[in-house]
C-alpha cells in the first residue's frame, strides 16, 4: 500500500513538468504560425489595428507576453478570449468542459461495457458464427469513421424515423445524447471488443482455467471469478489510449451535432489564432490524458499483483 | 407552510390554465452559421452577429422587408440645403427595454465609441465622413469632439466634412446602434453579455449558451411592439452546412443560412418552394498583384486573363447555379445605380477567347513564350474547384500553365495584404450598405482593402469628385467603373445570391439584396405548429 502511494506521488509530480512543456510548446508554436487574432477578409485601419493589439499585450516582446501569460496561469487565469470578446478562457472552459466530459464519459462506458461483454461472447463461442458476425462487425466498426457513421445516424435515426433529434443541446436532455455517444463510442467499443476475445481466449487456456475447469466448476464462475479479471487487464491498458481519442474524437462529433463542448473550441481556436483559448484546451486535454493515465495505472497495480509486487 | 404550498399550486395551475386557453407562443427557430464573437454592437464584426443585433437594436434607420430604407428609431429627419448637415427626430415612444426612454445622447454615445481607438471597432472607417471622425479614430482628437450631438433628448444632429448621401445606410450598422449609458457606466465593455445587454429593438435578450443557441423574447416596451408576432426566436449556430441542412429536415429549423450547393439538386426536388435564392451585394473575384511581376504595367496581360475565363461555365458547373456571372464591379440590384459591363461581355464565346488571345499576343506573351502564373487562395474546397477549372480555362484558352496554392486561411490574408509573394489571389467583397460606393471605394490607392496596390489617380480623383459633387455622383462613379474594366486590377468572377431554406410557416419573408430579415416583419402560420 504504502508503494502505492509513493508511485502516485512520484507520478504526479512528473505530470507538473510535463504540462509545463506542454504549455510553453504550444505558446511558442502558436505564435510561430502566421497570422494573427485580427487578421479578417476585412482589414483594419493600422491605428485600430494597433490600438487592439495593445489592449491584449501583443505589441510587447514574445518572451514579456510568455511570462505574462505564466504569471497569470499561476493564478488560475487562463486570459482574456480574442475571439468572444469579453469572455475569459476559463469561463468558456467552465461551460463546454462539463458538456464534453458527460459525452466522453458515457461514450467509455458504453464501449467498455458493452465491448468486454462483445468480446466474451465471442471468446466463448470461439470459430462458432456468433464469434465471426461479431468480430467482423467489430472490425468494420474500427474501420468507419466517425465523420461517416455520424452523419448515418443523423439520417437514420431524425431525418427518415424522426425519433431524434439531429444536432442540438437543450442542457443535455438523453435525446441529445444518445446519438452523438453512440457514434463517438463505436470505433472504441468494436476495438474493446476485439481485446477482450483475444486476450479472453488466451486465459481460457491457461492451465489454472483448465484445472479449474477440471475440478467441475460451472462456466459462469470460470468466466466471471477466475478468467475475466487477467483477461482484462490489456483492456485496462487500451484505456488511456481510448480516453485520448475520446477528447479527439469529440472534436468532430461536436461539430457534426451542434454540441456545445470543448472540441468545437479546439478547432475554432487554432483557426482564429485565438492563442489564449488554444492554449487552455491543450492544457486541459494535456491534464486529462496525464490523468487518465494516472489513473489506469493505478488500476493496473490493483488488478495485477504482479505489478504490485514490483 | 401547507398554505404557501397551496398558493404556488394554485398559482401554477392558473398560469397552466393561461397558457393552453390563450394564444399558443410563436416560436422561430434560425441557423445562423458561424458562432458570434460578441453582442456589443460597436464591436460585432460577423454577419452572424449582425442578423441577432438587427432583433436587438434598432438604429435611427432601419431596412424594411423589401430592402428600402424606413424610419427606425427616428420617426423623420431633415437635412440641410448643402446635404452637410441631418437632424433626426426620434420616437417619443422609444423604449430600451428595460423601460427607459432611448435618448439623442444614446446614439451619440454609440457612435462615439465606435470611432474611439480604444474601442477597437471595424467599422470606424464607416463613420469617416462625420466631421471629426478621421482624426478621432487616429487617436488625434477626443471622441467628445465627433460631429453628432443631441440638440434635445429627441433630436440629434450629425454634421459631414463632405455630403453623403449613403450615410441613411450607414446608420442601419449595427455600428450607429444606440447604447444603453447607465448599462456601460456600470460594466465597461461587459455590457452586452446575456443578463446585462438592454437594447432597443423588437426583442430583448434572453440567453446565450454558447456554441449552441441565442435566444430573444419580445421586448414589451418596444414603441411598436403591438406589431411584433414572434414571441420567442432562437438563433442556432450552424457551422457546418450539411449538418444544418439535415436539423432543416428534421423539422428543428424554420429558416436556415445556407444551402449545400453540393445538394442542391435535392433541394430543387424536394423543398422547391422553401428554397430562396436572390441577387445579394457581394463579388467573388480574382485580385492581381499589380506591384510585382508579371502583372504590373502589363493591363493587355490581365485583361486577356479577365476575357479568357467563362463565367457561365463557372456559375452553373462549379456553382451548381449558386451565383450570377460578373463582369462589371458593382453587382446589379444596387440602389440607384445601373450596373454597368465591359463591351466584350456580350462577345460570343469564340469572339470572346480569339480578343483574348489577341491581347494575350499583344501583351507578349504566346507559345514560344507562355506565362506561367500562379493563384493563391486559402483551403476550402470551393475555392479549390473555381481556381482549378479558371486554370484550366487560361490553359485551353491562351496556354498559360497555372500553379495553384492553397494555403490556411490566416497565412493567405497575410500574404494578400503584404503584397511580397502573391500574383492573382482570391478575394469577396461583402457590401456595407446598399450604395455603389461600398465597392467603388474599396479600390481607391488608399483604402486598407486594395490588396491589389492598385494606384491610378484617375480612379482616385473620381472617387473623390463623387463625394463632392452629389449631383454627379452616379456618373462619375460609373467613369471611375470603367476605369476598372481598362486597367483590370481585379477580374470579378461571381456576384453572390443569398440562399436559405424558409419553411412555409413562415410568413413575411422577402428576398432583398442586403439578404437583412428582422424577425418582427415575420410571423408564423397559427394553425400549423412546429412539425
Amino acid at each position: 500500500m504504502r508503494s502505492l502511494m509513493v508511485r502516485a506521488l512520484s507520478r504526479l509530480l512528473t505530470a507538473l513538468p510535463t504540462l509545463f512543456v506542454l504549455v510553453t510548446l504550444a505558446f511558442f508554436m502558436m505564435r510561430a504560425a502566421p497570422g494573427g487574432p485580427f487578421d479578417s477578409e476585412r482589414s483594419l485601419a493600422p491605428e485600430i489595428e494597433a490600438a487592439i493589439e495593445a489592449q491584449y499585450h501583443l505589441d510587447e516582446p514574445l518572451i514579456r507576453q510568455y511570462l505574462h501569460y505564466l504569471l497569470d496561469l499561476s493564478h488560475g487565469d487562463l486570459g482574456p478570449s480574442f475571439q468572444y470578446e469579453g469572455y475569459r478562457v476559463t469561463e468558456l472552459i467552465a461551460a463546454g468542459l462539463p458538456v464534453s466530459a458527460l459525452l466522453g464519459g458515457l461514450a467509455l462506458c458504453l464501449a467498455v461495457v458493452v465491448g468486454v461483454s462483445i468480446g466474451i461472447v465471442a471468446a466463448q463461442r470461439r470459430n462458432h458464427l456468433i464469434d465471426h458476425v461479431l468480430m467482423t462487425l467489430s472490425a468494420l466498426g474500427i474501420c468507419i469513421p466517425a465523420f461517416v457513421v455520424a452523419p448515418l445516424l443523423i439520417l437514420a435515426f431524425a431525418v427518415a424515423l424522426g425519433w431524434l433529434p439531429a444536432g442540438g443541446w437543450s442542457a443535455g436532455q438523453w435525446r441529445d445524447v444518445l446519438l452523438p455517444v453512440l457514434a463517438l463510442a463505436l470505433p472504441q467499443l468494436a476495438y474493446v471488443a476485439r481485446l477482450t476475445r483475444t486476450s479472453m481466449v488466451d486465459v481460457l487456456q491457461a492451465p489454472y482455467v483448465l484445472a479449474a475447469r477440471a475440478k467441475g466448476l460451472p462456466t459462469r464462475q470460470i468466466l466471471l471469478r477466475h478468467a475475466l479479471r487477467p483477461a482484462l487487464l490489456p483492456v485496462l491498458s487500451y484505456l488511456g489510449p481510448a480516453a485520448a481519442a475520446l477528447i479527439t474524437g469529440s472534436v468532430v462529433i461536436e461539430q457534426i451535432f451542434s454540441i456545445p463542448g470543448l472540441g468545437r473550441y479546439f478547432v475554432q481556436a487554432a483557426l482564429n489564432r485565438d492563442y489564449t483559448l488554444v492554449l487552455g484546451v491543450v492544457l486541459v486535454y494535456g491534464a486529462l490524458i496525464v490523468l487518465f493515465n494516472f489513473v489506469v495505472d493505478m488500476l493496473y497495480g490493483v488488478l495485477d499483483p504482479r505489478v504490485r509486487a514490483t | 407552510m401547507r398554505a404557501r404550498y397551496f398558493w404556488i399550486q394554485s398559482f401554477v395551475a392558473v398560469l397552466a390554465i393561461g397558457a393552453s386557453v390563450g394564444v399558443a407562443a410563436q416560436s422561430l427557430r434560425i441557423g445562423n452559421g458561424p458562432e458570434i464573437e460578441t453582442l456589443d454592437p460597436q464591436r460585432a464584426r460577423s454577419v452572424s452577429a449582425f442578423n441577432i443585433l438587427r432583433d436587438l437594436y434598432e438604429g435611427l434607420i432601419r431596412v424594411g422587408p423589401d430592402g428600402r430604407l424606413i424610419p427606425g428609431a427616428a420617426s423623420a429627419w431633415d437635412v440641410s440645403e448643402d446635404g452637410l448637415i441631418y437632424r433626426f427626430h426620434l420616437r417619443a415612444n422609444g423604449r430600451w427595454s428595460n423601460g427607459d426612454a432611448v435618448t439623442a445622447d444614446d446614439f451619440v454615445a454609440g457612435m462615439r465609441r465606435t470611432v474611439s481607438p480604444a474601442t477597437g471597432s471595424n467599422f470606424a472607417q464607416m463613420l469617416v465622413p462625420i466631421r471629426g471622425a478621421a482624426a478621432i479614430s487616429r487617436g488625434e482628437r477626443s471622441p467628445e469632439t465627433l460631429g453628432v450631438q443631441a440638440v434635445s433628448p429627441l433630436e440629434l444632429e450629425i454634421q459631414l466634412d463632405v455630403p453623403t448621401p449613403q450615410l441613411l445606410g450607414v446608420l442601419t450598422q449595427a455600428a450607429t446602434y444606440p447604447v444603453h449609458r447607465p448599462s456601460l457606466q456600470q460594466y465597461g465593455d461587459g455590457f452586452s453579455r446575456p443578463g446585462r445587454l438592454i437594447g432597443n429593438g423588437a426583442y430583448s435578450l434572453d440567453a446565450w449558451v454558447m456554441q449552441s443557441h441565442v435566444s430573444l423574447r419580445r421586448n414589451r416596451y418596444y414603441w411598436d411592439a403591438d406589431t411584433v408576432a414572434i414571441d420567442t426566436v432562437t438563433y442556432y449556430p450552424t457551422e457546418d452546412i450539411n449538418s444544418e441542412y439535415k436539423r432543416y429536415r428534421a423539422g428543428e429549423l424554420d429558416i436556415t443560412y445556407e444551402v449545400p450547393p453540393v445538394q442542391i439538386a435535392q433541394i430543387r426536388r424536394e423543398h422547391s418552394a422553401e428554397l430562396h435564392l436572390a441577387p445579394y451585394l457581394g463579388v467573388y473575384y480574382y485580385g492581381l498583384n499589380l506591384t510585382r511581376a508579371p502583372l504590373a504595367d502589363n493591363p493587355k496581360l490581365r485583361k486577356a486573363l479577365s476575357m479568357a475565363i467563362d463565367r457561365d461555365v463557372i456559375v452553373d458547373k462549379v456553382l451548381n447555379g449558386l451565383g450570377l456571372p460578373a463582369y462589371g464591379w458593382v453587382p446589379p440590384g444596387v440602389s440607384g445605380y445601373p450596373a454597368q459591363q465591359p463591351a466584350w461581355a456580350q462577345l460570343s464565346d469564340t469572339q470572346r477567347l480569339a480578343e483574348a488571345r489577341r491581347w494575350y499576343a499583344e501583351a507578349g506573351y504566346g507559345p514560344q513564350h507562355p506565362l506561367e502564373l500562379e493563384i493563391r487562395f486559402n483551403t476550402h474546397e470551393s475555392h479549390q474547384r473555381v481556381a482549378t477549372v479558371i486554370a484550366a480555362m487560361w490553359k485551353q484558352a491562351l496556354g498559360v500553365t497555372t500553379r495553384l496554392v492553397n494555403e490556411e486561411f490566416k497565412v493567405f490574408i497575410n500574404h494578400r495584404k503584404q503584397r511580397r509573394v502573391t500574383q492573382v489571389f482570391r478575394a469577396v467583397w461583402i457590401a456595407d450598405y446598399n450604395d455603389p460606393s461600398s465597392f467603388t471605394d474599396i479600390l481607391h490607392s488608399r483604402h486598407g482593402q486594395n490588396d491589389t496596390g492598385w494606384n491610378n489617380p484617375a480612379y482616385d480623383a473620381r472617387i473623390e469628385a463623387a463625394r463632392e459633387q452629389p449631383a454627379l455622383r452616379t456618373p462619375t462613379l460609373q467613369a471611375a467603373e470603367r476605369l476598372i474594366f481598362d486597367d483590370v486590377p481585379v477580374i470579378p468572377i461571381y456576384f453572390y445570391v443569398s440562399k436559405h431554406l424558409v419553411r412555409s410557416r413562415v410568413i413575411g419573408w422577402r428576398d432583398n439584396v442586403l439578404d437583412y430579415h428582422y424577425t418582427r416583419d415575420l410571423r408564423l402560420a397559427a394553425d400549423i405548429g412546429p412539425e
